[in-house]
This record gives C-alpha cells, structure tokens and sequence, in this order.
C-alpha cells in the first residue's frame, strides 16, 4: 500500500488541470467538431475572456447528463451544453447543478423563459429527412410513417443516449398515447438501426444506409447552403411537431464559477446566437437575422411537447415500454 | 477483486433476484444470451467436427501455416475480426458491392443475431477445431492400422474409433466455447442492432453509461457472475480436463481407404474453413493500406491511442506475469510439502477470474472508485488492473506445470548451493523456462491490446485506446481510418506473438 500512495499522489498530480484560467464545457460530438459551431466559439469566447475554452464531446444530449452523473462531486466539467427542455427535471434532480444569473428577457421563444436554472441557446423541430430524390411520395404524417409504408427503410437515436432519441420517443408517445408500445413494433420493422447519437445516424442515412432519418426540420438548410444541394427535405407532418429547445447548465462543483457566468452571458449575446443558424443548424432563441434560406424550410403546423416534469415522471417508463416492444 | 465483488453487493437492492426475473426485458435479455451462446456453439463446434476429421486425415501444402492462423484467431482482437467480417458481409462489404453489379441487394443483414453468430463462429470454430483435431492425433497409428485389418472404413471407422476420442473432448471443448460467447462483449456491442439483440454482458454496460442506473448494473452483474459459475461448475462436472498440448504433433498415418466421396468431402470442409478465416483477415490488411494510411500517421489521437494501448498492455502484462510467478511460487511450495489441497484453492481463486467477466470487475471497481474521488482520472490504472487480473488465469494456466516442475527438479539443489530469491530466478527458472515465462507475458501483452471491456466504461476523449477509437470511427462510418486502426491492431497483436515466438525458439535454454 505504500508503494501505491505516491503513484496515486502522482496520477492525482497529473489530472490536475493546468491552466488555471481553463473552462471545460461537455457538450455533444456535432456541436464541437470542426465543421460545427465550436470552433466559432471558442474563438470568440476566448477573445472576449482571455481563458481557454474546452470542449469535451460526448456522443449526445442525454450522455452529457450521464457523464456529469456518473462523474459525481468531482467532474472536471464546468459548464454542460447540450441538454434540452425534455431533460431540465431530470438534470436538476441530480443536485449537481446550479442557477444562473443570466438576464433571459432578450429570448424570444413563445411564452419566454423563466427557468433559473437553464439558459436556452437555440431550438428547433424534430422531423424525418429524406432524399426527395429517391422518395418522392413520402409519409405524410407519422401515422402513415408508422402504420402503412412498409418499404421504408429509417434510423433513429437510442432515447436513452440522445436528446433527439427521446424527442422522437415523447413524440410517438403525445400521437399514440397507450398504443406506443404497438407503434413501437411496427417502426421495429422498418428500422435499420438505432443509433448512439445523432451524427451517427445522420452520417449512415448520407451513405445510403436507409430512407428516412430523424433530424431535425432545419436540417436541410445545412445542404442547401453548405453544399447547395435541394434534394434532401424534411417530412411535414400532418400531426405536428414535437419541439425541443437545447439548453446550457452550470455545475455546481466547478470552481470556475466566473468564467460560467461569462459564459452564460455569451450563450444569449449576438455573437453566439448568429453562429447558431448555420453551425448547429437550429433556430437561434434571439432576435438575430436568420440567412434567406430558412424561409424554404417547412415550418411545423403544430408544435407538440410534454412539460419537463411530466418527462421526469414517466421517462423511465417509456423507454422501458420502447425496449419491451422492441424485444417481444 | 473482492473490493469489486463487495462495491457491486452493496449497490444492488435487496429486491434482486425477483424482481430481475418479473422484468421482460431482463428475462429477454437472459434469454437471448444462452440463445445465442448455444446457437453459436452448435455451430462452431458441430462444424469443428468435420473439418477437424478432415484435417486429421489430409496432408496438404500449407496445413501447418493454416493451423498456425487457427492459433492465431483467439488473441486477435476481436474488433480487428469483425471489422474483417464487415468489410466482406456488411451493407457496403465485398459481397454486397459483388451483388450491386447485378442489381441484387444485400439479402442479409450483419447487424443483429445473424451478425454475432458469424463472429463468434469465424473466432471459435478454428479454436474449437484445433481442440477437436489434437484428440483425434492423439489415437494411436495401431489402432488405424488394426481399423484397416478388419476392414472398417469410412462412416464406421468414425463411429467405433473417431467418435469415442472426439467424445471425450467435446463437453470441453463446448464447454469453452459457451463460456466465451456467453460473456461475448466487444462483439455483440459492435453487431448487436439495439435492444433486441443485448446480452446481459452489454445490457450491464447499458445500464451505467446509458441511464446512470447503477442499482441494475450491479444487479446485472451479480447475476451474469452468478450465471457464470453456474455454468463453469455444470462443465466442471461432465468433463475431464484433457491436458491440451503445445504444438500439433506431427503422427502420420497412411489413409488405407480413400475414395472420391471422401476426397471430395474433406476438400469442401477445408475449403469452407479456408473460406471463412481468411478472407476477414486479407481484408483488413488490403483495407488497411488506403489513402487515409499517411493521414493517420500524422492524426495525434492515433498516436494517443497507440500510447496509451502499448502503455496499459505492457504494465497489466508484467502485473499479470508478477502476479501469477509468486502465486506460482506459494502453490509449488505446498504442493511440494503435500499441501495439494491448500495449493489448488490458491490456483482456483485465481482462475474464478476466467469465468468473471470482465465488465463485472470493471464496473465493481467503478462504483467503488465512484465514493472516493473522480473515476475518470484513475482511469488508466484501473484499466491496467482489470487487464491485468483477466489475463492472470492464462498465466497461470502456461507456467503452472513448468514452474512445478523446476522446483521438483532444482528445489533441493538450490537449498544445497544457497542459491536463493531473485539469484535462484535469474540463473535457474530463467534461463530453463524462459520461453512459456515469455510466451504468457505474449498472452497478456495481446489480450490487454485487444480488450474493450475495461477500457469502454472508463475511456473518454482524453483516454482512448486502438480498440475503443476503432470502435468510435466504426461508428461514425470513418471505414478508412478504421481499416488503418484495425491493421495496425492487428500487426501488434499477431506480430508480437509471432515475433515472441520465434525469439524464444531461436536460443534454446
């Protein structure tokens, strides 16, 4: 035991963060890969506070929650961003976070924002996406996605790892209420695969791997003006939309409280925001100019959601009657 | 391991057992994993038989090189195996991009139970064959001979002489093979599409990185223990261990009766075989020279990966190799005295490793580690440790008889010369056992390089190893990079075993 002390003391020493002006944000792999919009901000947040800015990526939205949760007291993270609406009970159930201070009158969401504890930094509509060029008569609501076209071929996010996982699961479960477990088995066959996170998903249906993928209904707008291609479309849904909005949490352990709070502040000023649109390919939760091209996206009827208390409550559950369903 | 064992009893509810049993979804899982441990094992062992007979009875250019690939197939990583596997049967493999000329789509898919049959197949049934084809060596050239006198051929000559030395070897060797694809890990988390096909082995991995559900975690993991040893002490008592040899040995006998049928038949049995191992293994090596070759010589996570894999490897191999000599060392000196009893239980101790999982030990540490501090940082000793403890059993396994052996013949010289601790090690065991000393550090070094099932609870961006970002470019479809990754996993494991071997074999003690 002896022996092991010092080597402990050692690999203690060399965990230890070096720069002392250093924040660490969790986030998912999309958001801070090089064509993402981390690297944008990173650069302007490191201008504007003279630290250095971390991403660490995890596979997706829910991940990001595990990883603090698993991490416990002693997580390295100082911020997390990546969260959604969907998931705010849960998180805050942990006891790991902490309020912010961020003035959030400036967001424009329907309805406002009024919770202490997340900052919302950009939102949007999960939808399928497919490839008008080799569907061209695709489902016209979820209903028909679900019970009729059998030919069709989808992939989509395990909700126990990804936040549009279990977008696409509160989604099944606000259309089909009591009969998800039914809808389950007849999307099971039409499945190729479910995936760990969005990228992903998102990178095998561009290969060719299946029909339809679950995205979201700004997803196109990547294509149309990153690579000016107009065949990838999102499915407008006759049902309407479930919404998500991601959000931005503070840790409670982190002993960068300061720089937090900075960037708290920097996640709702324009500089932030206008990297949204074209980066992570979202709507921005403030009033900043949105390029000419998101006027072709199709924008939902209805928008469907549950509260974050009703997610807390019955998540469990649901992902166990998705897994019961997937296993009979 | 005990801590591990402990942490994992505490953190389970009391309502274990009945409450896992009411639970679909456990039940599925409980049930897909004996089915396709069975499955898998019918059908690498039933098609071991044939080929082994067929083996046994031809001499072909190449044989010996065959059988040393047979070898080969246990310590490859297993990730290098199906991504192999992937490149031939997968949606855009070999096979497929064949059909498309034709305008024919892909009739099966590798993802799911399909999948995970084929890759513990291609991985045990060359295992499985080698175990099959040493028992039948082992019938004496009299018998063939006597066989040939009284002029039985053929399908009776099977039943009355081949079939009674198979049988005796068979409950083991299905035995073996149940176990390794029971506790099947790395590949049932690369081909097992979602939740329809989960063993207990993912479903416990599931449960602490998907949902942060440590309470079934430990429950799951208690149970697949349990299951474990069930099933270890359920082979322990319908088959004998048959002491396995080195090296094939090299009795000919001259095949009286031959016909056509037969030549045929053993021709089409090893060319299925040939069929089966070798194309995944060309393929990863022809994929793995592409043009992403120069750009993951200058990828800095590769490197990284490679670091920290040769890193972990080399330590958990010298902790195993330590470990194992003085546990070697105590047991010898009972037995010597008599104590055979005392001596066994140390050496079994050691051995339960083999039928806990290495998740199991994983995640016990884990949750222990958890209470005290950030388990991410001590990730890299963790691993070493688990590492290390699984490859103890194997260590354990080659030096045991040699060990004995040494003491039997030099223990009193020894005492007489005064030659004593480390001087006795360096001038004695050395340099008479050098070569299985050196051949169970091979063992460990490669189990460890290919292991995911430590490495994937604890890895992060920060700590990666070759085989968990094989795992993370399989996944996002980097199949270019991941044949480079996969290549060199493969040239460091099959190579330093070879390379061990041949250096041990060059200077003779």
């Amino acid at each position: 035991m002896k022996k092991i002390l010092p080597l402990i003391a050692f690999s203690a020493m060399i965990s230890m963060p070096v720069a002392a002006n250093k924040l660490v944000v969790y986030t998912y792999d999309s958001f801070a890969s090089d064509w993402g919009p981390g690297p944008k901000i990173k650069k302007a947040f490191e201008a504007q506070c003279k630290c250095e800015l971390e991403f660490v990526s995890l596979d997706d939205g829910v991940s990001i929650l595990n990883r603090l949760r698993l991490e416990g007291k002693h997580s390295k993270a100082d911020v997390l961003l990546g969260l959604d609406n969907n998931l705010m009970a849960e998180a805050k159930k942990s006891g790991l976070l902490v309020e912010h201070n961020v003035d959030t009158s400036k967001v424009i969401l329907k309805g406002g924002w009024s919770d202490k504890m997340f900052v919302p930094f950009d939102y949007g509509y999960f939808a399928f996406v497919y490839n008008k060029e080799k569907l061209p008569n695709p489902p016209k609501s979820l209903k028909e996605l679900v019970e009729n076209k059998d030919n069709i071929k989808i992939i989509y996010q395990d909700p126990r790892t990804s936040t549009p996982g279990q977008g696409f699961m509160l989604w099944i479960k606000s259309v089909y209420g009591e009969q998800a477990s039914s809808a389950w088995k007849q999307i099971a066959k039409k499945t190729v695969t479910v995936t760990k996170g969005w990228s992903e998903a998102y990178n095998m249906f561009l290969k060719g791997e299946a029909d339809m993928v679950l995205s979201y209904t700004t997803s196109p707008a990547y294509h149309i003006i990153a690579e000016n291609k107009h065949q990838y479309v999102a499915a407008d849904f006759s049902e309407g939309h479930y919404a998500q909005v991601e959000v931005a949490v503070k840790v409670k352990s982190s002993v960068q409280q300061k720089l937090a709070d900075q960037f708290m502040d920097f996640i709702l000023s324009p500089e932030f925001q206008s990297v949204i649109a074209t980066g992570n390919w979202m709507y921005p939760v403030t009033d900043v100019v949105l390029p000419k091209e998101f006027e072709q996206l199709t924008m939902p009827n209805k928008s469907l959601s549950f509260t974050a208390q009703e997610v807390a409550d019955n998540r469990r559950a649901w992902i166990r009657e998705w897994q019961n369903a997937l296993v009979e | 391991m005990l801590a591990a064992m402990s942490a994992l009893l505490v953190h389970s509810p009391e309502v274990s057992l009945s409450s896992l049993w009411r639970d679909p979804y456990y039940r599925h899982i409980t049930a897909f994993s004996f089915y396709q441990a069975l499955l898998s094992t019918l059908l690498s062992v039933g098609l071991a038989i044939p080929i082994a007979h067929a083996l046994s009875r031809r001499y072909f250019f190449g044989k010996a090189l065959l059988l040393k690939l047979f070898a080969t197939t246990l310590v490859l990583p297993v990730l290098v195996g199906v991504f192999g596997l992937i490149s031939i049967y997968g949606n855009s493999g070999l096979i497929a991009q064949l059909l498309n000329h034709f305008d024919y789509p892909l009739p099966f898919s590798i993802y799911g139970l399909n999948g995970i049959l084929l890759a513990h197949v291609f991985f045990n049934l060359p295992f499985a064959t080698r175990l099959l084809l040493q028992s039948l060596q082992r019938i004496p050239a009299e018998q063939h001979k006597l066989a040939a006198h009284l002029g039985i051929f053929h399908w009776h000559k099977f039943k009355l002489l081949e079939w009674p030395s198979l049988r005796q070897q068979l409950p083991n060797v299905a035995g073996l093979v149940f176990i390794l694809c029971f506790t099947s890990f790395a590949t049932v988390m690369a081909l097992g599409g979602g939740p329809k096909s989960t063993t207990i082995e993912l479903a416990i991995y599931q449960a602490i990185k998907f949902e942060f559900d440590l309470q079934s975690g430990a429950l799951l993991a208690l149970w697949q223990m349990f299951l474990c040893a069930g099933l270890a002490m359920f082979i322990q008592r319908f088959s004998r261990p048959v002491p396995l040899m080195n090296s094939v040995s090299r009795q000919t006998f001259i095949l009286f009766s031959d016909n056509r049928f037969a030549r045929c038949w053993d021709r089409f049995w090893i060319g299925a075989v040939i069929l089966l191992v070798l194309p995944p293994l060309l393929m990863v090596i022809i994929s793995g020279v592409n043009a992403q070759l120069l750009s993951m010589i200058f990828d800095s996570t590769f490197w990284k990966a490679l670091g920290n894999s040769l890193f972990i490897a080399v330590c958990a191999a010298c902790i195993a190799l330590l470990a194992g000599i003085f546990i070697l060392i105590s047991s010898r000196f009972w037995r010597l005295r008599g104590l055979n009893f005392r001596a066994d239980k140390l050496e079994l101790v050691a051995s339960i490793i083999l039928v806990t999982p290495g998740i199991v030990i994983s995640t016990g540490l884990f949750l222990l580690l958890r209470e005290s501090s950030d388990v991410f940082s001590f990730a890299w000793l963790v691993v070493i440790a688990v590492n290390a403890l699984m490859a103890l059993p194997y260590v354990l396994k080659t030096l045991a008889q040699p060990m004995l052996h040494m003491a039997q013949q030099y223990d009193q010289l020894c005492a007489s010369l005064g030659i004593f601790s480390w001087y006795r090690f360096k001038f004695i065991e050395w340099r008479a056992i050098r070569q299985p000393i050196v051949h169970a550090f091979a063992i460990s070094f490669v189990l460890s390089v290919g292991d995911l099932s430590a490495i994937a609870l604890f890895g992060s961006q920060d700590f990666t190893t070759l085989p968990l970002y094989l795992l993370q470019l399989l996944g996002s479809y980097q199949m270019q990079s991941a044949a480079v990754i996969a290549l060199f996993l493969l040239i460091l494991s099959v190579g330093t075993f070879a390379l061990i071997e041949k250096l041990t074999l060059k200077k003779p003690a």
